[in-house]
């Protein structure tokens, strides 16, 4: 077993003949809670895409928890543990605020086909600790009360909040939250900030988080790697980060 | 007492009204209409429209588990109800042989149907089910068309050495007690009309249970999951291309069974009453009945198809009223002010009834 919950070596991806990606190697250990940032267009949500087999690298390793997830496909990746949110929510917006996250215990629950077209008592005893489960996770998230609320109607911080416990209902051991904060106010910010910590300590697992909001990142990161142009410009810490010359010029310019 | 009050309220719960209302609709519609039968008060017309419309609900239920919840468009169900009604008359005429019951042969020959058309969904399905929307439809399309041309070049006859096929002449070669039972562009020849308008409800209701229970299960929101989006589905660990094989098997399978009772209520059956135009009509039950809504496809197909019976008295203006009528109600159904009505009337009458509003 290797220390390291997440572990990429020399990591890239071409898109015809444009290197969106190159030379990514990053470790998150078990329980870190990781920033990856950067300026628009660096390749932070490639990285996520790479992670999670939505695209398929050009070069490089990717270890989890020690095995090589290189010939695993997206639906293998999460059962290996891998949970994701994306950029723009993509939510299961017709169904119910529950059923999103039933869907997110799909593997968790066994009944067959046959239960379910013959009502079986395994069927109807599953579903019933899947409707406990999907509330106590709800309950985390303050999303209780809009149990049976279509999930496309909620305000947009709540739509970001199911994300986050619908990708924790897959019982990952990393979490990727892709601009978890984006479209919050300071208010909803500050909270986020709060439950990130929260469900690290509570779930024992690891966050590898993408945000622009500094705030935030520098809020609850423990590190950060900065990405310029598909290429790391540096690992460290947060003071590290604040203070490097040439992560201020990557942002800010000359 | 209580008991049976727990239990209606639990039926009427937002959980389980849907599917109540639907088996509620279903039922009293068979027990209006059968005891119409008994008593003589119900007109030939409306009498050989029964098995049809039973058929052609099922038909349309099953493309609703497509269009509504898989979200994908299907324009091959007249194939598959021409599988089921083609084969269904085949098993029929061959276990009719040997089983004396007519309930029995009927359900072995429904089955029989629903299987063929099921394995004709999962061999198209395969490759097919990679591609979305439009694309999906057209290959669907094509299966109909390919299907109802095999139809049309098909003989099978039986004789007491079992079945005999043969393509585009015919070669069957049976022994002189032999009979045919497919005769290629002249169609099937149905030796006893064994569905009847109770076999029909029951179909129904069948695919009613099988469709409720499937959606209001894990693979039912794994469908539902794949049709909001699949990038996300996928991310979650959903295999997306497996669960809408399933969706598209399942309905193969209950159009096929909708096709076998439609084939054993005639007498003679033709391949070219199965062509893209069905398809497209059980499609317009579908859209008119509303995407995913099972009640709302039971209503739509009962009145699509006695709108042009009851304006027979109109002649060369039927089709014309019926066309008419049909975009009268996808206008009225898309008007936010008449919509916006309809929803206040609703209110009112829960005000008027608060004893009804469930938790």
């Amino acid at each position: 077993m290797s220390e390291y919950v997440l572990e990429t070596k020399n990591l890239g991806i071409d898109f015809g003949g444009l290197t969106a990606v190159n030379n990514f190697s990053i470790r998150v250990e078990k329980g870190d809670i990781y920033g990856l940032i950067g300026p628009n267009g660096a390749g932070k949500t490639t990285v996520f895409n790479m992670l999670t087999k939505v695209y398929e690298p050009s070069r490089g390793t990717i270890l989890v928890n020690g095995t090589d997830i290189g010939k695993m496909s997206t639906i293998e990746v999460s059962r290996i543990g891998i949970a994701r949110t994306f950029q723009n929510i993509r939510l299961f917006s017709e169904l119910n605020v529950e059923d999103n996250v039933k869907i997110g215990f799909h593997n968790s629950i066994s009944y067959s086909l046959a239960d379910s077209l013959l009502r079986t008592g395994k069927f109807h005893s599953e579903e019933k600790d899947l409707h406990e489960k999907a509330l106590e996770l709800l309950g985390i998230f303050k999303l209780e009360e809009f149990a049976d609320h279509k999930a496309g109607s909620l305000p947009y911080g709540a739509q970001r909040r199911l994300e986050i416990a619908r990708a924790l209902a897959t019982n990952p051991c990393l979490l990727l939250l892709d601009e978890p904060a984006a479209g919050m106010n300071p208010v909803e910010t500050q909270e986020l900030m709060d439950t990130i910590k929260q469900i690290r300590d509570r779930f024992g697992i690891s966050i590898l988080l993408i945000e622009h909001d500094m705030k935030l990142v520098m809020g609850v990161c423990e590190k950060i790697t900065v990405l310029n142009f598909g290429q790391v410009l540096m690992n460290g810490t947060p003071e590290e980060v604040q203070n490097d010359p040439e992560v201020i010029k990557a942002y800010l310019g000359d | 007492m209580k008991k049976i009050e727990e239990t209606l309220k639990k039926l009427f719960s937002n959980q389980y009204r849907q599917r109540t209302v639907s088996y509620l609709i279903v039922v009293l519609a068979y027990v209006i209409i059968e005891t119409a039968i008994r008593t003589g008060n119900i007109s030939n017309t409306i009498k050989s429209l029964l098995i049809p419309t039973c058929s052609y609900i099922v038909a349309a239920l099953a493309l609703n588990l497509l269009v509504g919840y898989l979200g994908d468009l299907c324009l091959g169900q007249a194939g598959f109800m021409a599988v089921g009604a083609f084969f269904g008359v085949v098993a029929a005429a061959f276990f009719a042989k040997y089983i004396s019951s007519n309930v029995l042969v009927l359900i072995l020959a429904i089955v029989v149907g629903g299987v063929l058309s099921g394995a004709c969904g999962a061999l198209i399905g395969i490759p097919v089910l990679k591609l979305q929307g439009d694309y999906l439809a057209i290959v669907t399309l094509a299966f109909c068309q390919i299907i109802k041309t095999l139809l049309l070049n098909l003989y099978v006859g039986i004789d007491s050495r079992g079945l005999h096929f043969s393509f585009i002449t015919d070669n069957t070669n049976m022994d002189p007690d032999g009979v045919l039972v497919i005769k290629g562009a002249i169609g099937a020849n149905v030796t006893k009309k064994l569905s009847s308008f109770t076999a029909g409800v029951l179909l129904i209701l069948f695919a009613l249970f099988v469709i409720y229970n499937l959606i209001n299960s894990r693979h039912g929101r794994a469908i539902q999951a794949c049709r909001d989006n699949r990038i996300a589905a996928s991310s979650v660990g959903i295999p997306v291309n497996k669960y809408k094989l399933l969706a598209f098997v399942v309905s193969a399978i209950l159009t096929g069974m909708a096709g076998t009772l439609y084939g054993l209520g005639f007498s003679s059956l033709k391949a070219s009453k199965f062509d893209f135009n069905l398809s497209i009509l059980i499609l317009v039950y579908v859209v008119l009945g509303g995407l995913g809504n099972m009640t709302g496809t039971i209503v739509s197909t009962t009145l699509l198809l006695v709108i042009p019976e009851a304006l027979r008295a109109f002649n060369d203006y039927r089709m014309i009223i019926y066309s008419i009528v049909l975009i009268a109600v996808m206008l009225i159904s898309n008007n936010a002010t008449i919509m916006f009505y309809l929803k206040r009337c609703k209110e009112y009458c829960r005000k008027l009834f608060p004893k009804r509003r469930t938790e």
